[in-house]
């Protein structure tokens, strides 16, 4: 295994977290607690039911280490490589977590979309209320622990009651240089009846491994609508870990989308609390792993209010001797009755290598709810397969046709068109490399 | 120029179910094979398609010369031959329209790709003469279409890819009247000087709508009569057993 440079070679594990004067003070004595506790808690072990199927050590802390300030050419070689959408509310670009580019020129102006560097002056009072109140419980408090002393780029974005901000707000971290390290944060808070959307996609430039320790917050106010995409494009060599929470209010509606591409690992956690009333979460996922990736997807949907709904698709599509483990939970609490709870995951097998691994649960104390969840793995039918040969469509272009057939409808459920394009075709990309 | 089939013996593992069949289709006509339940007549069309679950352990299938034994399943198809499924599969997610495309970019040289309007101007039109409605364009391909859906939509495919040959495997199983009358419109209306047919049914009522050429018996994986349409409506009154192998139309 290959080390860091020379004066961080202890790594993640060991390094102290360099903390800049200007960091407020409640801030850099939660960011130093983490820290403490990082190296307190044991990395989890392969008998925590969070990481059957899976390993900590996937995330090789001490071969990697903060992210270095980017040079000039690496912000200049990143941003040419942002494509990003032409329709947009708003543009964030970081590197190394370090931003090299904003836009928010065509934000309502009431609007908060704000680096969170910049939120942490600007907006402590939203963050003390809202940044990393709950403990992470899907098995990651410890690498969250890590996140919470070394963060310090992301977005920080608050939507005003009734503000609608029909375009997508777009955030990309790109990761530079061997071994790097990066600990993008967003927060997305909606006050009553507002809407927004917002895509953070991580991105590799170049180097040797990376990672990216990731977390988003999605916080629903009564009413409101946030849809949320995460597009993780690292490369293969690489590690990401993105852990989620969704709080939605009364009414509420979020709609989150995972798309796992890249990473030699990548693993999510996902958790929805439908915390008000009629809430409604919709848990979508699309991986693509080839050659030896390894996806790694853990969720929770948590109902604490009668009414609510959550639904889950997770669909992989797996090639050569890679790898995936779903691992869901649905809890309904006392008292929340009337809720509809559904997950599902399904596994399409492309080669005999590789490996589904499903693990669903429920656990009801509610009356009169309706829930359910399924798990299904199996290759291509071949009866499908020849009906579309039967028209002369040949054998690559068929199985991709079928796979795409495949995840047409997480896709249809997500719905949001311009920023679909965009993933569309950064999935269509990932299925022709996979053939 | 005819699909020739000669000799030909197909099998499943330890069971020889075509033995010995010689046809030969000429462009412009329509020939019907009939035959008993276990006759081999939809074993012939999935043999003729290179349908993997059957060996050929003898014999030729020559379109136009050019023997397509050898060729893969989707090289039959752009070569010319064209199967109705009698029980079309269903492919989520993907739409017809996009299906249909996929199949007509395979016909085109590398690198180009069909003209979208012209595409959907002809899609629409063979659609109306189909009575489709608009919405079977988005719709994945057959999933939760009815029977007669179904079937409709695989004409629909017949009349998008103009193929030489083309072969309808019970097209009339799952129909009721009208959308046998529907259906076996869309057939008629591809029959051309430049296309041979092969109309496998069980039932006569098919051929009242599309009327053959020739009729063929087909019994124990081999031709053992061959005559006019009048053949089938004997065949309708009296059942299949009175027929035995004519030596003559078996070395037809």
């Amino acid at each position: 295994m290959p080390t860091a440079s020379s004066e961080t070679s202890t790594g993640l594990l060991s390094t102290t977290p360099a903390r800049s004067t200007s960091t407020p003070d409640w801030f850099r004595i939660r960011s130093e607690a983490a820290w403490t506790e990082f190296q307190s808690l044991p990395l989890p072990g392969l008998n925590d039911e969070h990481w059957r199927y899976s390993n900590a050590k996937k995330i090789e802390l001490a071969d990697h280490a903060q992210a270095k300030t980017p040079t000039a050419e690496q912000s200049k070689a990143a941003l040419a490589a942002t494509e990003g959408l032409k329709e947009r509310a708003a543009r964030f670009v970081f590197v190394n977590d370090t931003l090299i580019e904003s836009d928010t020129n065509s934000l309502p102006a009431d609007v908060v979309c704000v680096s969170f560097e910049e939120a942490l002056k600007s907006h402590e009072a939203v963050l003390q209320q809202h940044f990393m109140k709950g403990e992470q419980a899907l098995g990651s408090n410890k690498f969250a622990a890590l996140h919470l002393a070394h963060v310090k780029a992301g977005t920080v974005i608050i939507v005003p009651k009734n503000v609608v901000i029909e375009k997508p707000i777009e955030v990309f971290h790109w990761v530079v240089g061997d071994h790097a390290a990066i600990f993008p944060h967003t927060l997305v808070v909606t006050g009553d009846h507002a809407q927004v959307s917002v895509v953070d996609h991580y991105r590799s430039l170049e180097g040797e491994g990376g990672l990216s320790i990731a977390i988003a917050d999605l916080v629903g106010g009564s009413g409101s609508q946030i849809t949320y995409a995460a597009c993780q494009e690292l490369a293969d060599d690489a590690q990401a870990l993105h852990l989620s929470s969704i709080t939605a209010g009364r009414d509420a509606s979020v709609k989150s989308f995972q798309v796992q591409l890249g990473a030699a690992f990548s693993r999510s956690e996902s958790v929805s609390d439908l915390v008000g009333q009629g809430a409604r979460s919709d848990m979508l996922s699309v991986s693509l792993p080839i050659g030896d990736q390894i996806v790694d997807q853990r969720t929770l949907q948590r109902h604490k209010a009668p009414r609510a709904t959550s639904d889950l698709l997770y669909k992989n599509a797996l090639y050569g001797k890679s790898r995936t483990v779903f691992s869901g939970l649905i809890i309904v609490d006392e008292g929340a009755h009337y809720t509809d709870a559904y997950q599902t995951c399904r596994n399409l097998l492309n080669s005999n290598e590789a490996e589904a691994n499903s693990l669903p649960g429920l656990e009801i104390n509610a009356d009169q709810v309706k829930c359910s969840h399924g798990s299904t793995s199996g290759p291509i039918a071949d009866e499908e397969l020849f009906y579309l040969k039967a028209r002369g469509i040949p054998d690559t272009e068929s199985r991709r046709l079928i796979v795409e057939g495949f995840l047409a409808d997480v896709i249809e459920r997500f719905g949001n068109s311009e920023v679909l394009d965009t993933l569309v075709a950064r999935i269509d990309e990932k299925l022709l490399k996979a053939e | 120029m005819s699909l020739e089939i000669k000799d030909l013996h197909a099998q499943i593992p330890g069971r020889e179910i075509l033995k010995g069949l010689n046809l030969i289709i000429k462009p412009g006509e329509v020939h019907a094979i009939m035959g008993p339940n276990g006759s081999g007549k939809s074993t012939l069309s999935k043999v003729l398609c290179g349908h993997e679950d059957y060996e050929v352990t003898s014999g030729e299938v020559l379109l136009d010369g050019e023997n397509i034994l050898d060729m893969a399943v989707d090289a039959r198809s752009r070569a010319g031959l064209f199967l109705a499924f009698q029980y079309p599969h269903e492919i989520p997610g993907v739409s017809n329209a996009n299906f249909l495309r996929a199949a007509l970019k395979a016909r085109l040289p590398k690198g180009e790709d069909i003209d979208a309007v012209k595409f959907y101007k002809q899609l629409y039109a063979r659609m109306d003469q189909l009575e489709m409605d608009r919405s079977f364009t988005s719709r994945s391909v057959n999933e939760g279409f009815s029977g007669g859906e179904k079937k409709r939509n695989e004409i629909l495919q017949l009349m998008m890819l103009e193929p030489k040959y083309a072969i309808l495997d019970e097209t009339d199983s799952g129909l009721d009247i009208d959308a046998l009358k529907i259906v076996s419109r869309g057939v008629n209306a591809m029959r051309s000087e430049n296309r041979g047919f092969l109309v496998i049914t069980h039932y006569q009522r098919l051929l009242n709508y599309i009327q053959p050429d020739i009729v063929h018996v087909l019994k124990d994986g081999r031709i053992v009569k061959t005559g006019g349409k009048e053949l089938s409506l004997e065949l309708e009154e009296r059942g299949y057993d009175w027929v035995t192998e004519e030596p003559l139309a078996a070395a037809a």
